[in-house]
């Protein structure tokens, strides 16, 4: 319901910046991805707050999801942007929130995926030697057995 | 004349960095230039190890995360589970939930102003008088649920047990006392001059800061911002209950710390109208527990320390395809360095005490 | 020669008798410490080293005398060594003029008063020797504030120190004291002001709550002395309470009349009142949070020094008026 309003408004600016809606998310291209969201803090929809940024590995593509919130209409909403395996990069958002900075951080150390812009990108709860990505699903460890697949 | 910046390695082990969280200080005398705050001393990586238990199994976790406050780390993971799963907890066990969260609440906003005057270097006197207080609520959560610290008593559809028989005596004992106790913190802290002085318009966080830093819970509504999902998304029973949102003025360390005095009163006053109209039934509803969720849902909480999110992702299997957690304290610490550059060192601490941070959770 | 000798035993066993005295006195505080702050917090304090816990200080004494001493990497070392010296022998010398009784003084100087305050400030190089010796961040910070804080402090204290002098004439202790038989000198307004301002400036010499600043916990980890153990810990703790009973004890006899009593013993007066200011300066301790740096310094510049200097001249004038 209210993802479909948002959907909407972003379809009358950016026309070809949604990939997919659902009910619970709105998928989002890459390369137009950083003016749609300054659009959606700027705009009349009023997100300004960035509450959480994460990512899901799905094995061949890595889902970074950003939770957005409005505390005008009290809506909270989860764009999705997908990045393959192959180039894992995308736009970083320290520009638009600083809440940005920490959070991407964490994504870059726990995903590998690497935010152009970013002014300190450095791994924040891994130790900086470190080269692995431990929330990526093929993470392999001495000592770490992963879950069986079924 | 040559001219050097101290750079002083406060941390991981300091008496008050709140645990293990570790910052670059770089001063000009006594003058804090610029702060580099590490975090990561206490990675458990609880997001891996969600990823390969059930979600039952995953609930003593939530326990590790927030460790001061257990109860409303178990609540968040709950409430996340149970919208996934459509699942609906009976009415006494909605009601057991706002009472233990609430208790959590106080437990932890005692322990977070009693550790910031142990910061302005009031020695352990409110520390100690806190700790007094906060020990009837652990023997409270020890009668009910058998432990002190990681209670692990909210189950997905209710809670583990029914509260044993005097219990809801003792909180309504509790409660009367606790009221008494806090006339007590208000002369030996509220109207200190000395206390005043050192925290008034120290480390001010403006609204427009802290937004845009995603500073949630009592440190955001210190800064004027008027915002508690408890009132404005109420989750659980909170839009049957009368309490008020307390707010702040300027957002300094002062009204960080009134704040959350504030609360430990609105959060009495909630547990009483609970106690109140605690209704019978069963604690825990009758539910398959063999979950196997597809969807993905994010569901926050109003934590102690701010909003505390879970996201989680089921792929039809008993154990979830990604959780994360979204922890207040993680975006309440980054906005640490913007607060304390050009500050006192004995003001960053101030600072750094009044934004309560657990670093269980930062770092999970 | 034998006439030589003899002439010293009686000044060499009142020695003997304040060591034993300094070495008891701050093994007491110790425990009177731990007890009135446990008092205050809601607990018990020690319980288990004799009754009450009241052998807890000998055997802090013993363990911290067993000690390994630990010197840090890159210490300067000389300056390392000396500073707990430079603090603790002050402290001990001092009792050279401290009227215990009417007639138990190691050595009545006619410049007592006078003597105490110099041979007290000596220990701030002490403190700064051990920040700057020890190579440590936080200790070299610990030892700057100290510096800056004693230095400061001296000033109102000596200026309320010479509210007393001036009313009773004298620099010797016991002229003090004698001058206070028709009245304690705190009765008098003026005077009591001083005794504030004293009370205030010592908290700070004796770096207690609320101006612990130089060993700031939650700020400097111990401030000059986190790099200290075992026996060179004791000696910085040994002069820490030794420094608070002098504060005391000199407040006694300015202020309070020192040995004077309605009965004999005097000592037992002048333990008394020491004790009793003690205490005072105990239960502030810990019951206040601690100022910040730059409220300290403006405190003692700001308010201290211009009250006390107002303070000096009045009292001049209501002697002149009256003399």
């Amino acid at each position: 319901m209210e993802t479909a309003i948002v959907s909407k408004s972003i379809q009358e600016r950016f026309p070809d910046a949604i990939v997919e809606t659902k009910p619970e998310w709105i998928c989002l291209k890459k390369e137009i991805f950083t003016p749609v969201l300054q659009f959606l803090k700027t705009g009349h929809l009023a997100f300004i707050n960035l509450h959480c940024i994460t990512a899901v590995d799905r094995q061949g593509s890595v889902e970074v999801v950003y939770h957005l919130y409005s505390f005008e209409h009290k809506w909270m909403l989860t764009i999705k942007v997908i990045l393959l395996d192959s180039d894992l990069t995308i736009d970083s958002l320290t520009s638009l929130w600083s809440a940005a900075n920490w959070l991407e951080r964490e994504v870059f150390d726990l995903f590998g995926v690497k935010f152009t812009g970013h002014p300190d990108l450095r791994r924040i709860l891994n130790p900086d030697t470190w080269s692995e990505h431990p929330l990526r699903k093929d993470f392999k460890r001495d000592g770490f057995i992963p879950r069986p697949v079924r | 004349m040559d001219y050097e910046e101290l750079i002083i390695n406060m941390g991981p082990q300091h008496p008050s960095t709140h645990g293990v969280l570790y910052l670059e200080l770089k001063l000009d005398g006594e003058i804090v230039v610029d702060c580099r705050p590490n975090i990561g001393y206490l990675h458990r990586s609880i997001e891996k190890i969600a990823e390969n238990r059930t979600f039952v199994q995953f609930m003593p976790f939530t326990d590790r995360l927030d460790y001061l406050a257990s109860m409303n780390n178990n609540l968040g993971f709950c409430l996340t589970m149970e919208k996934l799963l459509q699942i609906e907890a009976p009415a006494r066990a909605q009601y057991l939930r706002v009472i233990m969260a609430e208790l959590n609440r106080v437990a932890s906003h005692l322990f977070a102003v009693s550790t910031f005057a142990q910061d302005l270097g009031a020695y352990a006197t409110p520390l100690f008088y806190a700790l007094r207080d906060r020990e009837k609520i652990v023997q409270i959560f020890d009668q009910i649920c058998g432990q002190r610290l990681t209670y692990n008593y909210m189950r997905i559809g209710g809670v583990s047990a029914d509260i044993p028989v005097g219990v809801d005596q003792l909180i309504r004992d509790f409660i009367i006392y606790e009221r008494q106790m806090m006339a007590e913190y208000d002369d030996l802290l509220t109207n200190n001059v000395i206390f005043r002085a050192r925290s008034k318009m120290i480390g001010v966080l403006s609204k427009e800061s802290a937004i845009d830093h995603g500073v949630t819970g009592p440190n955001l509504r210190a800064s004027g911002f008027k915002w508690d999902l408890r009132k404005d998304e109420p989750y659980l029973m909170y839009d049957q209950f009368d309490f008020n949102v307390p707010v702040g003025k300027n957002g300094d360390s002062w009204d960080r710390y009134n704040v959350r005095m504030l609360e430990i009163m609105e959060s009495l006053k909630i547990i009483e109208q609970a106690l109140n109209g605690l209704p019978e039934g069963d604690p825990v509803a009758k539910i398959n527990k063999a979950y196997r969720p597809t969807g993905e849902i994010y569901v926050r909480t109003e934590n102690p320390r701010g909003e505390l999110g879970f996201y989680v992702v089921g792929d039809g299997n008993p154990f979830p395809y990604r959780l994360k957690i979204r922890a207040p304290s993680f975006s309440n610490l980054s906005v640490l360095t913007s607060l304390i550059r050009g500050l006192n060192i004995s003001d960053a601490v101030c600072v750094l005490g009044s934004l309560d941070v657990v670093m269980g959770e930062i770092d999970r | 020669m034998i006439g030589f000798v003899t002439s010293y035993i009686p000044l060499l066993l009142k020695g003997l008798a304040v060591l034993g005295f300094i070495a008891l006195s701050a093994m007491f505080l110790i425990w009177l410490e731990r007890k009135i702050s446990a008092k205050i917090q809601n607990r018990l304090g020690p319980m288990m080293t004799g009754p009450h816990g009241a052998f807890q200080s000998v055997a802090d004494t013993v363990k911290l005398l067993l000690k390994e001493n630990i010197m840090p990497t890159g210490a300067d070392t000389t300056i390392w060594w000396l500073a707990p010296f430079f603090v603790t022998v002050p402290a001990v010398v001092a009792f050279l003029c401290m009227p215990f009784g009417s007639h138990f003084i190691v050595h009545d100087l006619n410049v007592g008063i006078l003597f105490i305050c110099s041979i007290t400030s000596i220990s701030v190089i002490g403190v700064f020797m051990a920040g700057w010796g020890s190579n440590n961040k936080y200790s070299l910070l610990g030892g700057m504030r100290s510096a800056a804080q004693i230095v400061s402090y001296e000033v109102p204290l000596l200026l309320s120190v010479l509210v007393v002098i001036m009313e009773s004439g004298t620099l010797s202790m016991q002229g003090i004291v004698r001058a206070q038989e028709l009245g304690w000198f705190f009765l008098k307004p003026n005077v009591f002001i001083a005794f504030v301002i004293y009370l205030i400036s010592a908290t700070a010499e004796t770096n207690r709550v609320p101006f612990d600043i130089p060993e700031a916990e939650s700020e400097l980890v111990a401030g000059y002395h986190t790099e200290y153990s075992g026996m060179k810990f004791a000696m910085f703790f040994v002069a820490e309470y030794t420094n608070l009973f002098i504060v005391s004890a000199v407040a006694a006899t300015l202020f309070l009349g020192g040995w004077l009593g309605p009965f004999r013993p005097s000592m037992f007066w002048f333990l008394l009142k020491a004790y009793t200011i003690i205490a005072f300066l105990m239960w502030i301790r810990w019951t206040l949070p601690r100022v910040r740096m730059d409220q300290m310094m403006g405190f003692a510049w700001k308010f201290l020094v211009p009250v006390s200097l107002v303070n000096v001249l009045v009292t001049g004038w209501l002697l002149v008026v009256k003399g």
